[in-house]
This record gives structure tokens, C-alpha cells and sequence, in this order.
């Protein structure tokens, strides 16, 4: 037991500094995916709420087609296909020309493509929650309906939209273990590279295990504290007035 | 004759395939491992969300009528299995199985975490229990106090309860999660391809590695695409038809 847990130093003989790095990447690849994944997604219900019908359909085949595939396909698809497409769009300027598509990057773009479909479900049901009149008040008062949306709309918005929030980016988090496939040194292929030297997987997938969970639970009390705080003034029946 | 007809049906596909701008040879050479990576995927999903859906039931009621212990370890379970990655899971039970080698050969288990698929199978259903757990508790509690209630008053004893009152109302109020938790499983089982087991994520690596073809990760996702869409409409049409009560109130 003893020895397992020297495995976990850190410094040359151990491989805790490696493993730590590796979550400090899937932290870092989550966090980054986030804004993307978020922005993209509101974008979507957006276009899903308007009133041009060709806006609805392309957001309505986005969101089947990303929530549809299996995370893994879509990793597949963006990391390949986007270096076979800037390949061949570099090849018309240099001859015999091949572009690395960066791996942070594509992870980025595949989870937050993801994201992006499951989170437009949830801002489109927030969106609807938002009551009409507030945005024909806001329409009354003279506010652009740039202005309207950001002032009126989305902070009202934010607040029912954050516990489906919460649940996408829960799984996002997850989700991000899938990057090590495509070798991204996260958590999940570090503690790969940990095993094969050391032969020891049932310890060390444990110990990513915990430290996932460890995530999980963080992010679960700081996501209670945001909610506690979107919901600050709000008074509902059954409630403390 | 059978073999003579399907051969020119599948010709006849191919056709239309190239007709339609696919690559008509690739389509030649792999498009029978494609069926059977469809099949092995099936497999994997069936197998593990029916188990899975055995095992849930009695997690559920640990979590609700249990004891301390009972109600702790069934909460443990879940929490664990839903808050770490899959793949970590299956990473976990597939080369931590080999770690034990010996232990396992002396129980007489060797043999079953020998294969990739069945560790894959057995690490997806214990995953997907603690997720169909989590949706049948929730079941169970969105219940009104009144129907056990209602249960004791007429003299049920606590098992006759649960048979014939609180689970029929709480897998209606789960249908619908637990057709998500099904769609999530097909997704999910791509996963298993990582080790080793050629399901339909698999077989599309594989012909890619080989190919260099783009076009092998398209057809996938339209089968992905497909059997999503098939489960989506199959649940429609089982909620219509087992919740009918409910729509007719609505």
C-alpha cells in the first residue's frame, strides 16, 4: 500500500506532478470549451426561437445531429476532418502543403460543438420561461432589441437556465476524458502513461477516478452557491417571504 | 437463391450509393463489417441497459427504504459511477481485470474479463444502473405520500405496495428519462471501441486507419444518426401508448 502511494509523489520517481498536470489540463480544456460551448449554444436557441424558418431548421438539424453522435465521432470528425480540410485548403496556396490541426484546439471545437447542442435546450426552455411582456415593456421603454435582450431578457434568462447549466457543463467535464484519445496529455492519458510504465492500472485508473469525482464534487458546491445567488430575490410559494 | 437475391440487392445499394456520390468501393469492401459493428453495438447497449435496468431496481428501493448502510453504499454507488468519466470506468475494470489476472483465474472469472466486450458490457452496466437508479428513485419520491398510504389502508403488505402501486406510477414518470438514459447508452457505447471491441465506432476506426477516407466517419454518423432516431420515435410511441391515461387529462 505503501509503495503504491510513493507511486504518487511528486518528482522523478513519482508520478504525481504528471498526474497533476494532466488535471490541470482537463481543467483548462473544460474551462476553454465553456465560453465557446455556452455562446454557441444561446446562439442556437436564438435561432430556434426567431422567426425565419430557415434559421429554426439549421438549428434544429444542429442540435440532432451533435446530441445524436456519440462524443467520440464528433472528436473523430472535427480532429480528421479539419486537418484534411486545412490541408487542402493550404495546398491550393502551397503545393503539397499539410496542416497539424492543434489538438487542445480541435478538442475545444468537438466538446463545444456538443455543448453547444445540449445547452441550446436548455436556453430555448429559459427563453420561453421569460414572459412576453417583458420584452414588449422593454420594447415600450424604447430599448433596441439588442438592448432589450441583454438587459431584460438575459438576466432574467440566467437564472433558470443555470441548473440545466450546471448538468451540461457536469457532463462536459466528463466528456473531456474522451481528448485523450486523440493524445492530449490530460488527466485520463497521463494516468495511461503512468500505467504502462508502472503496471499498475487498477490503482492509478483509480486514483483519475477520484480525482474526476473530486471535480464533480467542487464543482457541484460552487454551482449550488451560483444558483443560491441567480435565485437571490426571488420569492416562491412555500418559501420564506 | 436467398444468397442471389441479397447479393443483388446489395449490389443494387452500392449502386445507388455511388448514384448518390459516396464512394461505392469502399462501401464494397467494409460495408459488411459496418453491419456487423451495428450488431455488436446493439449488443452491447441491450445487454447492458436491461441488466442495468435488473440491477437499478433494487439500488433504488436501497436508497428508499434501506437502512444507514443500504441506503449509504446504494448512494455511493451512484454518486461514484455518475460522477467520473466512462471511459475512465471502462479503463478501469478492462486493464485493472488484468491486473488481477491470477485472482481472477483462482475464482474461476478469468474467462469473462479475458474479453474486451465483456468488460465492456459489465463496466456500461454498472453505469447505466446508477444513472437508471437515479431515475427510478426520483420515480418513486415524486409520489405522493397518499399512495403508500392509500396501500397500508387497504392492508397491502409493503412488497404488494410497491408491485402494484409505487413502481407502475414511478416507471411512468421515468419513461421518458430512461429513454434518454437508452440514447445516451448508444452513444456512450462508442467508448467501447477504445478497447478493443469492434462495435460500430470500431469497425469505422478501423476501415479509416485503412482508408484514409473521410467518408467512413460520415456513414457512422448517420448510423449513430439512425438508431438515435429510430429509439427517439419508438419511445414516442410507447409513452403515447402507456401514458395515454396522462395525455387524456392534459
Amino acid at each position: 500500500m505503501l509503495d503504491l502511494l510513493r507511486l504518487l509523489s511528486f518528482g522523478p520517481n513519482g508520478w504525481g506532478d504528471e498526474i497533476a498536470s494532466g488535471a490541470l489540463l482537463t481543467v483548462e480544456l473544460a474551462l476553454a470549451t465553456l465560453p465557446f460551448g455556452f455562446a454557441l449554444g444561446l446562439a442556437v436557441a436564438l435561432a430556434k426561437d426567431s422567426r425565419s424558418r430557415a434559421l429554426r431548421a439549421a438549428a434544429d438539424t444542429f442540435t440532432t445531429v451533435f446530441r445524436g453522435l456519440p462524443e467520440l465521432l464528433t472528436l473523430f470528425i472535427v480532429y480528421y476532418g479539419g486537418q484534411m480540410l486545412f490541408s487542402r485548403i493550404a495546398s491550393h496556396f502551397v503545393e503539397g502543403a499539410t496542416i497539424e490541426v492543434n489538438q487542445f484546439l480541435a478538442g475545444v471545437a468537438a466538446l463545444g460543438l456538443v455543448l453547444a447542442a445540449f445547452s441550446s435546450e436548455v436556453f430555448l426552455a429559459a427563453l420561453r420561461a421569460v414572459p412576453r411582456g417583458q420584452k414588449e415593456a422593454a420594447a415600450a421603454l424604447g430599448l433596441s432589441r439588442f438592448n432589450a435582450f441583454r438587459l431584460v431578457v438575459f438576466p432574467q434568462l440566467w437564472r433558470v437556465a443555470l441548473p440545466g447549466l450546471s448538468n451540461n457543463w457536469m457532463v462536459l467535464m466528463k466528456d473531456t476524458s474522451l481528448v485523450s484519445v486523440i493524445a492530449i496529455n490530460d488527466l485520463m492519458r497521463q494516468t495511461a502513461i503512468a500505467v504502462g510504465v508502472t503496471k499498475q492500472p487498477f490503482f492509478f485508473y483509480l486514483v483519475a477516478c477520484l480525482i474526476y469525482l473530486l471535480f464533480s464534487i467542487a464543482s457541484s458546491l460552487v454551482l449550488t452557491r451560483a444558483e443560491k445567488r441567480a435565485n437571490r430575490g426571488l420569492t416562491r410559494a412555500g418559501g420564506k417571504a | 437463391m436467398i444468397m442471389n437475391l441479397l447479393a443483388q440487392a446489395g449490389d443494387g445499394f452500392l449502386w445507388l450509393m455511388g448514384v448518390i456520390g459516396l464512394n461505392a468501393d469502399l462501401m464494397d469492401r467494409y460495408g459488411l463489417r459496418f453491419l456487423g459493428g451495428i450488431w455488436v453495438t446493439l449488443q452491447l447497449v441491450f445487454l447492458s441497459v436491461g441488466i442495468g435496468a435488473v440491477l437499478s431496481l433494487p439500488l433504488a428501493i436501497a436508497r428508499i427504504e434501506g437502512g444507514k448502510v443500504a441506503r449509504s453504499v446504494s448512494f455511493g454507488y451512484s454518486y461514484f459511477f455518475r460522477g467520473t468519466p466512462l471511459l475512465a470506468q471502462t479503463f478501469l475494470i478492462y486493464y485493472g481485470a488484468g491486473q488481477f489476472r491470477e485472482a481472477l483465474t483462482d475464482i474461476g472469472l478469468w474467462w469473462f474479463f479475458r474479453d474486451a466486450f465483456n468488460c465492456a458490457v459489465f463496466t456500461f452496466t454498472l453505469n447505466t444502473a446508477a444513472y437508471q437508479c437515479e431515475i427510478l428513485r426520483g420515480g418513486i419520491q415524486s409520489l405522493p405520500v397518499g399512495q403508500t398510504e392509500g396501500g397500508k389502508a387497504m392492508g397491502l403488505t409493503r412488497y404488494q405496495i410497491y408491485r402494484t402501486i409505487l413502481l407502475p406510477q414511478a416507471y411512468a414518470v421515468g419513461l421518458r428519462p430512461l429513454g434518454n438514459e437508452l440514447i445516451l447508452m448508444i452513444k456512450s457505447s462508442a467508448i467501447a471501441s477504445v478497447v478493443t471491441v469492434y462495435d460500430l465506432m470500431g469497425v469505422t476506426r478501423l476501415a479509416f486507419s485503412r482508408s484514409y477516407d473521410m467518408e467512413v466517419y460520415l456513414w457512422a454518423a448517420a448510423l449513430y444518426l439512425l438508431m438515435v432516431e429510430i429509439v427517439r420515435r419508438v419511445w414516442n410511441l410507447l409513452e403515447r401508448r402507456l401514458n395515454r391515461h396522462q395525455l387524456l387529462s392534459r
